[in-house]
């Protein structure tokens, strides 16, 4: 075990799948010299060279379908296109092609690949460097969508998603980078796709969250617990495709509480989807409405305060708590 | 100099291309098949050449017109038909259709069938080649249509600056579904578009099945030595509409007549027969085995069973165990 970032996890994770797989190659945005802007391939350029850190110009879908030739050809990239917006550009090859090739070719084609980005609030980058895309990787069948929120997660969701045969999205939060955990050291450790974390029990009621949220709602719900007895429990899924039913079902037989909150917008997000989840499949164990604490609907603003009027605060998960109590 | 047996080759893969695309026309008009089909006859010159001019060992990406340039390449035709009728047999499985064609035994990567998207998977091929250290390239085909799509830039682009091993054969048949090379591309040529990129860029005449040939060798031997991409503009025409049931209303029938007496086919003929390379005899001869081969593919396909409907809850993912995500391959 070592205390690392989840920037430096990442980066550790890398690197021990380079050495160990000479086919696992980086390429994208200002991952070679620069390390990437947030530090997640420094070192790596040094120690591989350019042939396998491959600086790339900014062309985010000739990236991303320049990474799907190579993973024909039995190569296993990893990209990284920096911000999640800019995989708008991408989409085209992300979704027309990463995530149909091994179906609709008749499953002649492997097509290992790791779209690495961020996503998120938390450095005033304003409307288009901020936003939560995680729903709209989500609904295309073809791609698994990870989303860690601490350095252990991120390092053992990302080896499995270097090894995994099939594209994955995996995706970051800017806020994250600089916050430590113990991690692993162990070149083998592994987060099967599919096993979402109980961060923290509780029987009272059951709370989805992820990304920077995690943390938020355990300390709501650590103040909950001392000052009003209310037992919380406290659930990050870790991956959204798959996603692990057994684990949201399980809960909620135990509480019949769920409330779900994210960065990301309330409409249509993956909210809505893990809320279907719970009233087609677990309708008989819940006690009241499932309720869901999310961003609204409107862009993320660059001033500070604008911006924490449309994302979620704390306030408004203990309402949200005591809401269904 | 091209010898008699390449010239018999060619004749061959331009006879099977076109008597395949006849035979899907007469199948989709009595509603054997179904979906936007889209027919290239008229532009055999370039399937042939292309696909004449590589080795086995090289790969392709076939254009979102190129049933010929598949089944050329070694698929041949049965599997490219039962692909068409929707068959499990079908070289997809009959989950793909027209314009997913693709056969890795063959070395075919497989259409992307939106347009210029095989322009950025073929950078990445050229990518793995060149760390393999691999002596083989990859043969792109596209449309005018994708010339002017953000990819085919941004990966010429590419392909320029890491010297990749790569040909992008560009067949120009005019139009882009209805809208004319003309009226939607600014310069007036496509292979003058790889200057910006510091490649060769060369136009052909996409009706001469030798001129095509002698480019695309030359430039795959550039290719082939660390010489990085070329582009070939071929201009061509495409006889039949963008898809079966196209209207036309873009062209009129005498600029189609004007096209079809330069039908590259009766112009190889023409010059094999007057300069003595082969016989009427032996032309026949291959014509007869296309016709052959066509025949028994349609009843290989019409034959073929559908893929059992119980399977479409599998194959969207290649891990084993759903969601395990650690198997290595």
């Amino acid at each position: 075990m070592a205390i690392k970032t989840y920037a430096n996890a990442i980066r550790d994770c890398i690197a021990q799948e380079m050495r160990l797989y000479p086919n696992v190659f980086v390429m994208g945005e200002d991952v070679g010299l620069q390390g990437g802007i947030f530090g997640c391939t420094r070192g790596l350029y040094n120690e591989f060279g350019a042939e396998r850190v491959v600086d790339t110009p900014m062309s985010e879908c000739s990236i991303v379908g320049a990474a799907i030739g190579a993973a024909y050809m039995g190569k296993r990239p990893i990209v990284e296109l920096m911000y999640v917006d800019f995989s708008l550009l991408a989409f085209d090859q992300l979704l027309n092609t990463a995530a149909k090739a091994r179906y609709m070719f008749g499953e002649q084609h492997y097509v290992p690949m790791v779209f690495r980005m961020q996503q998120g609030i938390g450095r005033a980058n304003g409307p288009n460097h901020s936003q939560s895309f995680e729903s709209m990787f989500c609904h295309v069948p073809g791609l698994k969508v990870c989303i860690p929120s601490n350095p252990a997660d991120a390092a053992g969701l990302l080896r499995s998603a270097i090894r995994s045969l099939d594209p994955v999205v995996f995706l970051e939060h800017k806020a994250l980078y600089a916050t430590k955990s113990e991690v692993p050291d162990d070149s083998e450790f592994m987060i099967p796709f599919g096993s979402a974390k109980i961060v923290r029990e509780g029987t009272d009621v059951t709370i989805y969250t992820n990304f920077t949220y995690v943390q938020r709602c355990v300390k709501v719900a650590d103040r909950l617990e001392k000052e009003r007895g209310i037992s919380c429990e406290v659930i990050d899924p870790r991956t959204m495709v798959p996603f692990d039913k057994k684990t949201l079902l399980n809960s909620l037989k135990k509480t019949g509480k769920l409330i779900i909150v994210h960065e990301a917008w309330k409409p249509m997000g993956v909210g809505a989807e893990i809320a279907a989840i719970a009233a087609e499949e677990g309708f008989s164990y819940l006690k009241a409405p499932v309720v869901r604490v999310c961003s609204k609907h409107q862009c993320l603003p660059f001033n500070l305060d604008l911006e924490n009027a449309v994302v979620p605060q704390d306030k408004e998960i203990e309402e949200g708590i005591l809401k269904v109590m | 100099m091209i010898g008699k047996e390449k010239y018999l080759q060619m004749y061959s893969y331009m006879h099977r291309t076109r008597k395949f695309e006849e035979a899907v026309t007469r199948l989709f008009e009595s509603n054997k098949l179904r979906g936007s089909v889209h027919i290239g006859i008229g532009q055999e010159a370039c399937t042939a050449a292309g696909i004449a001019a590589l080795r086995d060992s090289d790969w392709i990406i076939p254009s979102h017109r190129g049933h010929g340039q598949s089944i050329c390449k070694g698929t041949g035709a049965a599997p490219v038909m039962a692909e068409l009728m929707g068959k499990a047999t079908g070289c997809c499985k009959g989950r793909g259709g027209t314009v997913h064609i693709s056969d890795m035994k063959h070395r075919n990567l497989g259409v992307c069938a939106i347009i210029g998207g095989s322009m950025c998977n073929s950078v990445g091929v050229g990518i793995a080649l060149k760390m393999d250290k691999s002596d083989s390239i990859i043969l792109v085909f596209l449309g005018d249509g994708a010339n002017n799509e953000g990819n085919f830039h941004e990966s010429l682009n590419m392909a320029a600056i890491w010297k990749l091993p790569i040909v992008y054969l560009c067949e120009n048949n005019g139009f882009a579904i209805s809208v004319s090379f003309e009226k939607a591309t600014a310069g007036g040529s496509i292979a003058n578009r790889a200057t910006s990129y510091g490649i060769p860029g060369i136009c052909v005449d996409g009706n001469d099945v030798t001129e095509v040939y002698e480019t695309v060798s030359e430039a795959i031997e550039r290719a082939r030595t660390g010489g990085g991409p070329t582009l070939i503009e071929a201009k061509t025409y495409r006889w039949k509409g963008h898809w079966l049931g196209d209207p036309e209303v873009y062209r009129s029938r005498e600029d189609v007549q004007c096209w079809i007496e330069r039908c590259p086919i009766k112009r190889l003929e023409n010059k094999l027969i007057e300069s003595g390379l082969a016989t009427r005899d032996e032309l026949d001869t291959i014509a007869r085995s296309a016709d052959k081969e066509i025949e028994d593919a349609i009843a290989f396909a019409e034959e073929s069973p559908v893929e059992d409907t119980a399977q479409v809850e599998f194959g969207v993912f290649a891990d084993r165990y759903e969601g395990s995500g650690w198997q290595w391959q």
